[in-house]
């Protein structure tokens, strides 16, 4: 079933020049994207930095204003977009996140416990007793002592902190968490915990994940399907399968060929493959992209797999 | 093919004050780096590996660093070396590469005068001889227009062009010997990629040794020739590259192995190491270091006093615990470490 189906998503920021600063130009980040979120699902959003796969996320959420399109919940019934704030509130307890950066997400100068409960005292009303025992039990669930809601988040380590988010955007039993590079900061073992951790919870809680990453081994592991984001818009569309077996568009290739091999021994066969692919791109960057520079809409080539093609 | 000696580290210690105090961040490493050879470092962060870089290159604040053993380079121990002699050889027999290429860079300088800085200080060249030879540099690099880029600002550069400059000063006066300090950790994995083919290549035209260092295993199995294993300070596993990728044999080497996505595909669950790592204060400096993150394994296994042993030939492991580790079956009990 669909939770979160986004349509022609397109947010725009103006450039303003001249001695009126009238606005010149538009800087287009995210420029026109569709996908669906199914429950129980992690979405991939992958792409290099300044593709808009964050702002995607995060205007999801409504931090980013959108400049069009819509974001439907509720089967199609509610567009989170054209909502007052008021009632936008009443959805958005649904949408969670977690941001990249353990180190400045986190408020310094509050404990655990302030931190974990602000959501909940947002939207519940709940006596202080009951509240500090929600928060125990949350912080039970990431495996932190429930001594430590009094606590401040620097005497916690990265990953520590990391599940001390999670717990904060579990709070509110949310359907969707849009994490943003979630794992980037960390260590590869303490990665490893975080994600191990984010599979559990997504099982008990039954959650979807929309999950914003540049790594494509993390991807790999973690997602069902995938979008690939280049320059504002989705250049292929598809399940992990599709996108790792399968890859359709040039884009794709080169992003997937720079991989590094854990093979030492593939490493000149690697080095001579991304060579072609890069070849490849720019001898045939005409039949991916229109003259202007831009993606083409995605057309399907499967059930599951969308290219854009012409 | 790697040639004779060109870097030899015996018996390195490098401590660290703090408060009245003295711990040793690197402890009794030693390492040899040929001509036209990789050695990679790999370990996670707090491991002492960017300690080790900076004692090469002596960069550490000496007022409270503290450094023993020898470090021999050209004949010369640069540890023994006046500050004088030292910049004589720093910049000019060794570059560095430097993580974070906006920080290496300075924003008030283009992009030229800061690759002729080096030149100036190391080579006897008249201004139009760096500039033509800087211009050849970014050119070597791959940078698409050398005289407009040789004009600009390093804010106007995008982060991987940033990291090629940082390169170009690098080999600026061509060292014999290179560390490059998470050369590709700040970038996108294209330029990564791009970034890596590009030091290799230069590597074998130069012949140049490099220390590499990086907590990316996939890296490591994209350059290394020789990969050293760090953890807390000491070096738990020291071979060929080839070898430590087919056969693993120290349990934080295979840990770290397990712990990644890409090595350990189809696995539904990573492998998490327990714990973490002790910080410099609290480092155990007696028996064998990782024995607090792999409880499950008998304390019997461990040695007292573990030392690096050539267990095959060329193939150098620390501690017995290696025979006898293996990763628990129950591998609920250990997801979280309860704190």
């Amino acid at each position: 079933m669909t939770l979160l189906k986004v349509e022609d998503l397109k947010v725009y920021y103006p450039v303003r020049g001249g001695f009126f600063r009238n606005v010149v130009d538009y800087v287009k980040a995210v420029d026109g994207i569709s996908f669906e979120i199914h429950e129980g699902e992690t979405y991939g959003l992958v792409g290099e930095s300044g593709c808009g796969k964050t702002t995607t996320g995060r205007t999801l959420i409504g931090l980013n204003k959108a400049t069009s399109g819509k974001v439907l919940v509720q089967n199609g019934e509610v567009d989170l977009l054209s909502l007052r704030r008021k009632e936008f509130y009443k959805y958005r307890k649904d949408i969670q996140m977690i941001f990249q950066d353990p180190y400045s997400s986190l408020n310094a100068r509050k404990r655990v416990l302030d931190i974990i409960a602000e959501p909940i005292r947002n939207f519940e009303k709940l006596s202080p007793t009951e509240e500090r025992q929600k928060v125990q039990t949350l912080l039970e669930r990431v495996g932190l002592s429930p001594e430590s809601i009094y606590k401040y988040p620097h005497e916690f380590s990265g990953g520590q902190r990391q599940r001390i988010g999670i717990a904060r955007a579990l709070a509110l039993n949310p359907k969707l968490i849009i994490a943003d590079e979630p794992v980037s900061a960390l260590d590869v073992s303490v990665q490893a915990q975080v994600l191990n951790f984010m599979k559990d919870i997504q099982k008990e809680f039954k959650l979807s994940y929309l999950f914003i990453s540049h790594d494509l081994g993390i991807i790999r592991h973690m997602c069902d399907r995938i979008g690939i984001m280049y320059k504002g818009r989705l250049v292929e569309e598809g399940t992990t399968e599709d996108i790792y077996e399968n890859p359709q568009h040039i884009y794709t290739k080169r992003l997937l060929s720079a991989i590094p091999d854990i093979d030492p021994d593939n490493r000149e066969k690697n080095q001579e493959f991304r060579k072609q692919v890069n070849e490849e791109f720019s001898n045939n960057y005409k039949n991916y992209f229109d003259a202007e520079g831009k993606v083409f809409d995605l057309r399907p080539i499967s059930e599951t797999h969308s290219v854009a093609l012409p | 093919m790697p040639g004779k000696a060109l870097l030899q580290i015996n018996n390195l210690t490098t401590s660290f004050r703090i408060g009245d105090e003295y711990y040793p961040a690197v402890d009794n490493v030693s390492l040899t780096v040929n001509e036209n050879e990789v050695l990679a470092i790999v370990g996670e962060s707090g491991c002492g590996k960017s300690a080790l870089a900076l004692s090469i290159m002596q960069l550490h604040n000496m007022e409270r660093t503290k450094m023993e053993g020898e470090i021999l380079f050209g004949g010369q121990n640069l540890l023994s070396l006046s500050l004088k002699d030292l910049n004589k050889i720093r910049g000019k027999e060794m570059g560095m590469i430097f993580q974070d290429p906006l920080t290496a860079l300075n924003p008030l300088m283009r992009v030229g005068q800061q690759i002729e800085e080096a030149m100036k200080n190391h080579l006897n060249l008249t201004d139009a001889e760096m500039k033509k030879r800087a211009l050849e540099l970014l050119d070597k690099v791959g940078i698409p227009n050398p005289e407009r880029t040789y004009m600009q600002y390093p804010h106007e550069l995008s982060g991987g062009m940033r990291q090629r400059i940082v390169i170009a000063i690098a080999i600026a006066c061509e060292p014999k010997f290179l560390i490059a300090d998470e050369p590709t950790t700040a970038l996108d994995v294209t330029i990564q990629a791009q970034i890596l083919d590009l030091m290799r290549d230069l590597q074998k035209q130069m012949k140049t040794g490099i220390i590499m260092i990086t907590h990316d295993l996939g890296v490591v199995a994209e350059m290394a020739d020789k990969v050293a294993v760090m953890y807390a300070g000491e070096i738990v596993e020291y071979t060929d590259v080839r070898t430590l990728f087919k056969n693993p044999l120290h349990p934080y080497t295979r840990s770290l192995f397990n712990s990644i996505p890409s090595a350990a595909k189809g696995q539904e669950k990573l492998h998490v190491i327990q714990g973490i790592v002790p910080s410099l204060k609290n480092l155990p400096r007696t028996g064998c270091r990782f024995s607090s993150r792999i409880p499950w394994v008998d304390a019997s296994a461990h040695e007292a006093h573990p030392e690096l042993r050539e267990v095959e030939k060329g193939h150098y492991v620390r501690c017995t615990c290696y025979q006898h580790f293996e990763f628990p079956e129950d591998a609920e009990d250990l997801k979280y470490d309860i704190t």
